[in-house]
């Protein structure tokens, strides 16, 4: 047993929790959660992993192959020397979104749906859904966490290319020539829509199932195996296109496809980019997506008891 | 400011054909340690869960602190431990605390304090996942004393822990009523608060089978009578407390008698002649009134 007791005694100064508004409820929130983003090694993990999938996809299994004078990753038959313009800084904007519908896009799946849906198994919700901020408000802050996470892994994406590409660059006596910044920003832009998409859907799934193992499971089978069955069965039933060509994983793709992340003469190249849907369509159907998603979470949040 | 912090209105929760609640009215008044009673599968919990917002009723109403479950009005004044402590294990006790207190918006200072009071400082740093059950119900305390809420509900606080720990736990609760504190605790071990619960409102199956003081519950307090010979102690009893209030027992003479005519009753005893082997106060306890009051509703069903 301990040696000393609780005392139940208040210091001297102790503090009142005030009544939150929405607002006042939300920033609290997000400050909250991510304080416990921030130290979960689960985050850092999964980020970890996608960086390290981004710098060997993209960068040196290509310049591996360039500098041994072999085929590229998925670039059978592309001669070597036509692969060091894809490595070199002036390209960050169509090869950075190349990982990210499939591959990056079920790690940010993971992410979502492992915030979202282990405090129900922890119990966490419960805990933090009496601390004072609404349900809203405080399921806002997880919501707005796991965005500002996606935006930091984003712009690690974004520095890790630079990064590579300059290294390249210089190894191979290039001169460097920086992107153009319409274009940087398209593809960033693209990159957070398409990782906010599919955080959002993890977050979903956490929620629906109450259970990240169950929703990790579901997202990775949806994303990685039915959507592609669909689109195959798409191919030969043409009624079925209709419906695949709007499916989240295909909309994702086609932005990248539309960002020229597919590589030039070969847009369908990397897993998961597609060219089914023009840039426009695509884009707002990312969009209009990750807002669906969220908002359903956050409906499903607001209405269902929490035990 | 009113006087009333919880009042609730025929409370209701049905899980498909199960009740788990039915029709609860019970009030907690400001400063006051509430007792919620009952058996395992009572309808404590669920209860609670309602009055936080966790749980929507069925029917009926609840008000906390004048404001309607979940409604941060309610929840930012009221700290809960309901059901088990529920937290981040990869976490810290402390930093678990400054989640807590982050959602709260008030300082890590806060959270010192709160740790301290639970005696779990010097554990602090160590990972959730790692305390045993009786430091994760402390952690659970913790947080519900943080911010300093006007109503703390502890649901089976004790749960889990030792014969020392829930020492500990009984005096945090009777340390912070002394300090005004309100309290809602529920516990099945009946014997554990009538020591320190001002009120009590007893449930099982559902329903509110009573709410008053212990005291009142309890009944009157009886004086117990061992002495020989037992006609003889029978008779004197009779004309001391009167012939409907003694009773026959297998342990003696009971008398519904209040502890101060006990002096009276053994110079009687004497001066009629009867050897006296033991006269003691003997009061129902709670645990008596609970077992009678949950039979006659087995009976009544
Ligand atoms: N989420 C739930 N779904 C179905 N039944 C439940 C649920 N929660 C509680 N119950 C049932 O309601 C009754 C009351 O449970 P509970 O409130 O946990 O009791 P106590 O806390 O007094 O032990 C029990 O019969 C329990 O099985
Ligand atoms: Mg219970």
């Amino acid at each position: 047993m301990s040696t000393a007791t609780m005392t139940g005694r208040p210091a001297a100064r102790s503090e009142t929790r005030a009544v939150p508004t929405a607002l006042g409820g939300l920033v609290s929130s997000t400050r909250a959660e991510l304080l416990r983003l921030r130290k979960w090694p689960a985050v850092w993990v999964l980020a970890t992993v996608w960086l390290l999938l981004n710098l060997t996809f993209a960068y040196i299994f290509n310049y591996v192959a360039y500098a041994t004078g072999s085929s590229g990753f998925s670039n059978e038959g592309v001669a070597p020397e036509s692969l060091l313009p894809e490595l070199l800084p002036a390209a960050i904007p169509s090869v950075f979104t190349g990982g990210m519908p499939m591959f990056g896009g079920a790690i940010m799946f993971i992410l979502g749906a492992l915030a979202a849906g282990s405090g129900f198994g922890w119990g966490s919700w419960k805990t933090v859904l009496t601390q004072g901020p609404g349900r809203l408000s405080a399921f806002g802050g997880t919501l707005a966490a796991v965005g500002l996470a996606v935006v930091g892994v984003v712009a690690a994406t974004l520095v890790l290319d630079v990064a590579a590409s300059t290294l390249i660059a210089v190894f191979e006596g290039q001169s460097i020539a920086w992107p153009e910044f319409g274009a940087l920003a398209e593809a960033v832009g693209g990159g957070l829509l398409i990782f906010g998409m599919w955080a959002a859907a993890g977050v979903l799934v956490g929620v629906l199932t109450r259970s990240p193992a169950l929703a990790v499971g579901l997202g990775l089978v949806w994303s990685l195996v039915i959507e592609n069955l669909l689109r195959g069965v798409g191919n030969l039933l043409s009624g079925v296109e209709y419906v695949t060509n709007v499916l989240p994983g295909t909309a994702a793709g086609s932005l990248a496809g539309a960002l020229g992340a597919g590589g030039a003469g070969e847009p369908d190249g990397a897993p998961g980019v597609l060219t089914v849907l023009d840039a426009g369509p695509a884009t707002l159907l990312v969009a209009v997506y990750l807002v669906v998603f969220s908002a359903a979470a956050a409906l499903l949040m607001r209405h269902r008891d929490v035990v | 400011m009113t006087n009333t912090i919880v009042v609730t209105d025929r409370l209701t929760k049905r899980y498909g054909d199960r009740l788990a609640v039915s029709d609860v009215s019970l009030t907690v008044r400001r400063g006051e340690v509430y007792g919620f009673l009952g058996p395992n599968g009572a309808g404590k919990t669920t209860t609670l869960r309602m009055l936080l917002g966790l749980v929507r009723p069925t029917s009926g109403t609840a008000t906390i602190l004048g404001h309607a479950p979940g409604e941060s009005g309610a929840t930012a004044r009221v700290g809960a431990l309901v059901e088990g402590p529920g937290f981040y294990p990869y976490l810290s006790g402390r930093d678990n605390l400054r989640v807590m207190a982050r959602y709260q918006r008030i300082s890590d200072r806060a959270v010192e304090d709160a740790l301290t009071r639970v005696d779990l400082s010097e554990r602090g740093g160590d990972a959730f996942k790692s305390y045993s059950l009786g430091m994760k119900q402390r952690l659970g305390v913790a947080s519900a004393l943080l911010g300093e809420p006007d109503l703390l509900v502890l649901d089976e606080p004790t749960n889990g822990l030792d014969p020392g720990g829930m020492a500990d736990m009984r005096k945090l609760v009777v340390d912070l009523a002394e300090q005004g504190q309100t309290v809602l605790l529920s516990s099945h071990l009946l014997a554990e608060v009538q020591e320190i619960c001002d009120r009590v409102g007893v449930i099982a199956h559902g329903r509110l089978l009573a709410e008053s003081t212990v005291a009142e519950l309890r009944g009157a307090s009886t004086l117990l009578v061992r002495a020989e010979p037992l006609e003889l102690a029978l008779a004197v009893s009779m004309r001391v407390a009167g012939d409907d209030a003694v009773q026959l027992t297998d342990t003696g003479v009971r008398l519904e008698l209040p502890e101060d005519r006990a002096p009276e009753l053994a110079r009687a005893l004497v001066e009629a002649g009867a050897d006296i082997r033991e006269i003691r106060t003997a009061e129902r306890s709670l645990e008596d009134v609970f077992f009678e009051m949950t039979t006659d509703q087995e009976e009544n069903r």
